[in-house]
């Protein structure tokens, strides 16, 4: 078991931090919430209109999702990698407008296999602006990432909740912007 | 473009570029044929009479080729979370990827088959049953190896078991698509069409939701 008597609730416009040293299950607790994996026990709710989704895959349609892995495909540049997905989700949103947000401009026409870590995290990140979902599940988003790029985060977070939105957030780092706190694995 | 032509454009995309694997399933099937004729010898008759099931075996394997890769891939580089959590139903997922494979191999290699069947010296009757049959046939190939490259998504060298899973139950299109060339040469009643018809519409209808469940479950580790 990787944990019990866990117990929160996040309002819209609220960032959470999770902490914790490896292996104590933040990954697990953002897959949990994304739907992917079922608690042994207790319930997890999601209230939108005043109604609750109670279905984990109807869920999951609520989810932006920025993993530890970065879905880059070697052999897509980054504007199909960004177009594909823009469509894929139906989120209406402009793939040009958030690679100028995330610095890809010049990087547009380039296939995946060529860019950097920190460029293949920026265009998961731009890729999760995309997708116009409420509710980010980040994934350590800081990784890899140079001091711009970790400013940039902090401003995408705090833009996405002063829109109502929610994040969760497994860092080992500061986010750098006003959160809530959840220490995994800390004695009580 | 809905997210189902967005899903199975990216797909075909993926497969026909470098490292894809239709090329590769397309360069091996033709390698395999080629070599057949070869080994045997000129014998025209015989070729003639073994064709049918020499190109629909070595379909199947080419076709499994580039069948591992299907949600692998995906789920490698952390992309299967992403489309996972897309407006597509995870079935849907599974039948516009099972699409994809099937238009980037099934679909060349059935075309290839034409050419190739000259080196059996198989006349035009036979060689147009041969290309019906791969046409209907192929869609069940891709299908039932999408189930079986679900299954084996999270293992790895899954690759190599695969076929173990995938060939047994591709046996029914093997037998009814060679039998129907074998119907046309002998000028016999072909029966062997709505079998291998049947097979492949029940495959491409069921595949879906197995393969579906089965990314399901492992995505949930």
């Amino acid at each position: 078991m990787l944990f019990r008597d866990l117990s929160f609730s996040l309002a819209a416009g609220r960032a959470l931090s999770l902490q914790g040293p490896n292996g104590v299950g933040k990954t697990s607790l953002l897959r949990l919430i994304a739907g992917f994996l079922r608690p042994a026990a207790g319930t997890i709710h999601l209230r939108t209109n005043g109604e609750d989704v109670a279905d984990a895959e109807e869920r999951g349609k609520f989810m932006g999702w920025l993993g530890h892995q970065d879905a880059v495909k070697p052999q897509l540049c980054v504007r199909e990698q960004l177009a594909f997905f823009a469509l894929l989700y139906e989120s209406g949103r402009d793939p040009n407008e958030a690679m100028r947000t995330f610095g890809l401009m010049p990087l547009a026409g380039l296939p995946g296999q060529y860019l950097s870590a920190g460029q293949k995290r920026r265009l998961a990140l731009a890729r999760l602006q995309l997708s116009a979902r409420p509710l980010w599940l980040l994934d350590e988003p800081l990784a890899a990432l140079d001091a711009a790029g970790k400013k940039l985060v902090a401003e995408t977070v705090a833009a996405h909740c002063a829109c109502g939105g929610i994040v969760v957030a497994a860092t080992h780092e500061a986010l750098g912007v006003e959160c809530e706190k959840l220490m995994l694995g800390a004695p009580p | 473009m809905t997210p189902f032509f967005a899903l199975l454009s990216r797909d075909i995309r993926l497969a026909v570029r470098a490292g894809g694997g239709a090329a590769l399933a397309l360069a091996f099937f033709a390698c395999v044929v080629t070599l057949v004729p070869l080994g045997v010898g000129a014998d025209l008759r015989l070729l003639a009479r073994i064709a049918g099931g020499v190109l629909w075996v070595a379909a199947v394997l080419a076709a499994l080729l580039s069948l591992d890769r299907l949600f692998q891939a995906d789920y490698e580089d952390g992309s299967l979370d992403l489309i996972a959590l897309s407006p597509l139903p995870l079935e849907v997922t599974a039948l516009a990827k099972t699409a994809a494979h099937w238009l980037a191999t099934g679909l060349p290699l059935t075309v290839l088959s034409a050419l190739l069947a000259v080196l059996f010296d198989l006349s035009l009757r036979p060689t147009a049953a041969l290309v019906l049959s791969l046409l209907i046939g192929t869609p069940a190939v891709s299908a039932v190896g999408a189930v079986g490259a679900a299954l084996t998504l999270s293992i790895r060298r899954g690759g190599l078991i695969l076929p173990l899973i995938v060939l047994p139950l591709l046996a029914p299109a093997v037998i009814f698509g060679s039998g129907a060339v074998l119907a046309v040469q002998d000028g016999l009643a072909n029966g062997a069409f709505y079998f291998l018809a049947a097979f492949s519409l029940i495959s491409v209808l069921l595949s879906p939701f197995a393969a579906a469940a089965s990314v399901r479950l492992n995505l949930a580790t």
